[in-house]
């Protein structure tokens, strides 16, 4: 059953996947996950990107073997999770996007009582479970029931409890979000240092930010599509310019300057309260601006980021 | 039933190409018995309520009852007779609790299995595991009444302690039909559909009466009743009655045990594995 792909040592292959949901008995199914493909070598950490809906965290519970597919293949650790789920679960790590903090346990009891889950000797998940909590910092909290901790370190506790089986993968659905910056960066500190230790990161995030310092390689999804796949910096190389320029004008005048100085930019886009002048050189650019006359209020420039390709592929309304 | 196991390379715990494995549901009953080591009282407080019908019903109307018929030592009479019968009822209603009530809170609102899914845990585990721990539930609240009513004078043989593993058969049988329902139930106010089935059941399924004082239509049906088929078995045996009969009463419930189980399972999977 093991797929033969030594070369590469691709954990994680994903061919026409396929998630569908039926809302209820008698009602179409709705398709959340629409044939995605995607491969993941070891030591890697590979991000998904995509709005609200898009099929991130049904992906993520696919690949966790907690959600059957629909249809297409899925190969996770070589094996196949409609038959072999329990064995690749005990060799990943599973943060889902919701805590599943056991709420009638202490802290540290939700680590014990989950390393038992995974068949660890009692001695060796007592070892596990003290380790653990001093690297989530909840060693002064390990005798408090989870209802009294906040949700940042219940986050925290999420993470550490999934890293109790020592996992080759480890699937992280959100992982900072509600965190606050401290513990945001805290937390990147830790995963980098998992990542060098040689465990595959699988994250999903809505921070562009957290995608550009994690990821090696990310997939945009939306609509329960893959819109690109690429590096973060292959990403903005090819869906963004390199800088942008950002101009504010008086309230109703945005869409008229952007007519004017359409010319001046590779691509243009109208906000409510601001311009973006999408173009290779932000400085040049508001040079011929300012030497047109066109006056903004407000000028900056910056370098793209994420955000704007992300936003680019998969638009600023609202999807749903 | 097979506890094989395969993988455990670079030192992972083995996690096994197997559906059902009993090691795993143990670590369900394992969480468990940590939750309740602060509170154990809780575990025999259900031997109150028998204790209470036994006290009322058995002592009191047995006064005016005098012999009954089966029963040989006139002075137990008939508090001897209902007594195993209310013991059945405290098995019963030991394992149903945890698999009805608290299973509802777990599946619901706690959502204690999303985590355990994560694990190598499956949804058979959990099935197995909640059925197991709730057949202890019962069988404790029923040999904690086997103690007080053996203190009362009311166990007549020796006997008596076989009533120990038909509590346990007895637990089975409605542990893992009450976790089928549960998985169907919308919210508590469903609950009111099972105390609805399981109060008649309790005062029909001959709990205080022999089964011939019902015309003979009425007997049959009685006799299909899980609870009447519990009773049987504790209370021939409780009197000293062991015999071939009771096969049917052990099939009954062995059987409705396991396809409570197989129904439960395929539910657990619908709800926990969208
Ligand atoms: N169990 C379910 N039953 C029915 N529909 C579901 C279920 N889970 C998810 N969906 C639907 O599938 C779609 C994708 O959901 P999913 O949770 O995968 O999105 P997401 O990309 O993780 O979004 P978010 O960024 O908000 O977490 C949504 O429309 C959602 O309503
Ligand atoms: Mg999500």
């Amino acid at each position: 059953m093991a797929l033969q792909t030594p070369a590469d040592d691709v954990l994680l292959h994903a061919d026409g996947l396929v998630k569908r949901y039926r809302r209820t008995r008698r009602s179409e199914p709705f398709t959340a996950v629409d044939g995605i493909g995607f491969a993941v070598r070891r030591g890697e950490a590979f991000g998904f990107l995509g709005p609200n809906g898009a099929g991130k965290s049904s992906t993520m519970r696919m690949i966790a073997c907690v959600s059957p597919a629909s249809a297409g293949t899925l190969r996770v650790l070589g094996h196949d999770p409609a038959a072999d789920g329990a064995l690749i679960r005990s060799r990943i790590g599973v943060v889902p996007q919701d805590d599943t903090l056991d709420a009638e346990l202490t802290v540290r009891e939700n680590i014990l009582v989950y390393g038992r889950y995974f068949g660890l000797p009692r001695r060796a998940v007592r070892g596990k479970a003290a380790e653990l909590l001093e690297f989530a910092q909840l060693t002064e909290r390990a005798d408090s029931p989870v209802e009294n901790l906040s949700g940042g370190m219940r986050r925290r506790l999420t993470i550490a409890r999934s890293l109790v089986n020592d996992p080759e993968i480890l699937l992280l659905d959100e992982p900072t979000t509600g965190l606050d910056p401290q513990a945001r960066h805290a937390l990147w500190d830790k995963l980098f240092r998992l990542k060098r230790s040689g465990i595959t990161l699988i994250l999903t995030t809505h921070y562009m930010d957290e995608a550009e310092q994690l990821c090696d390689r990310l997939v945009v999804m939306d609509h329960g599509r893959i819109v690109a796949t690429d590096t973060p910096a292959g990403l903005i190389g090819r869906h963004s310019t390199p800088e942008v320029l950002e101009l504010r004008f008086h309230p109703g005048a945005q869409s008229v300057m952007a007519e004017k100085l359409a010319d001046l930019a590779v691509r243009t886009e109208v906000l409510p309260e601001r311009l973006l002048l999408y173009t290779a050189d932000g400085r040049t650019t508001l040079t011929r601006v300012l030497a047109r006359n066109a006056d903004p209020l407000t000028s900056l420039v910056r370098r793209a980021t994420l955000e704007d390709v992300f936003l680019t592929l998969t638009g600023r309304t609202l999807v749903d | 039933m097979s506890t094989k196991t395969s993988g455990g390379e670079r030192g992972h715990p083995p996690g096994g190409r197997t559906r059902l494995s009993v090691r795993r549901s143990a670590r369900l009953v394992e969480r468990h018995l940590m939750i309740h080591r602060h509170t154990p009282g809780v575990l025999v407080a259900e031997i109150f309520e028998p204790l209470l019908y036994l006290l009322s019903i058995g002592v009191g109307i047995g006064r005016l009852v005098g012999d009954v018929p089966g029963v040989a030592d006139s002075a137990a009479g008939y508090s001897a007779f209902v007594a195993p019968a209310l013991l059945a009822t405290a098995a019963m209603n030991g394992a149903m609790n945890e698999t009805t009530f608290n299973l509802l809170r777990k599946l619901r609102v706690d959502r204690v299995y999303d985590s355990m899914l994560t694990t190598p845990m499956t949804v058979w585990d959990i099935a197995l595991g909640e059925v197991c721990w709730a057949v202890l539930r019962g069988t404790l609240a029923a040999t904690g009444f086997l103690a007080v009513i053996a203190v009362l004078g009311l166990v007549q043989s020796p006997w008596a302690l076989l009533v120990v593993p038909c509590a346990a058969l007895v637990g089975f049988a409605f542990a893992a039909v009450g976790l089928a329902v549960t998985t169907f139930l919308r919210g508590w106010q469903d609950f009111q559909y099972i105390q609805l089935a399981m109060l008649p059941m309790f005062l029909f399924a001959t709990t205080f009466y022999p089964l011939d004082v019902y015309p003979r239509p009425a007997q049959a049906a009685v006799a299909c009743l899980p609870l009447y088929q519990s009773i049987q078995l504790t209370r021939e045996i409780a009197l000293g009655r062991v015999g071939p009969p009771l096969l049917v009463a052990v099939v009954y419930l062995v059987l409705m045990g396991l396809a409570g189980l197989v129904v439960a399972r395929g539910r657990l999977a619908r709800v926990l594995l969208s």
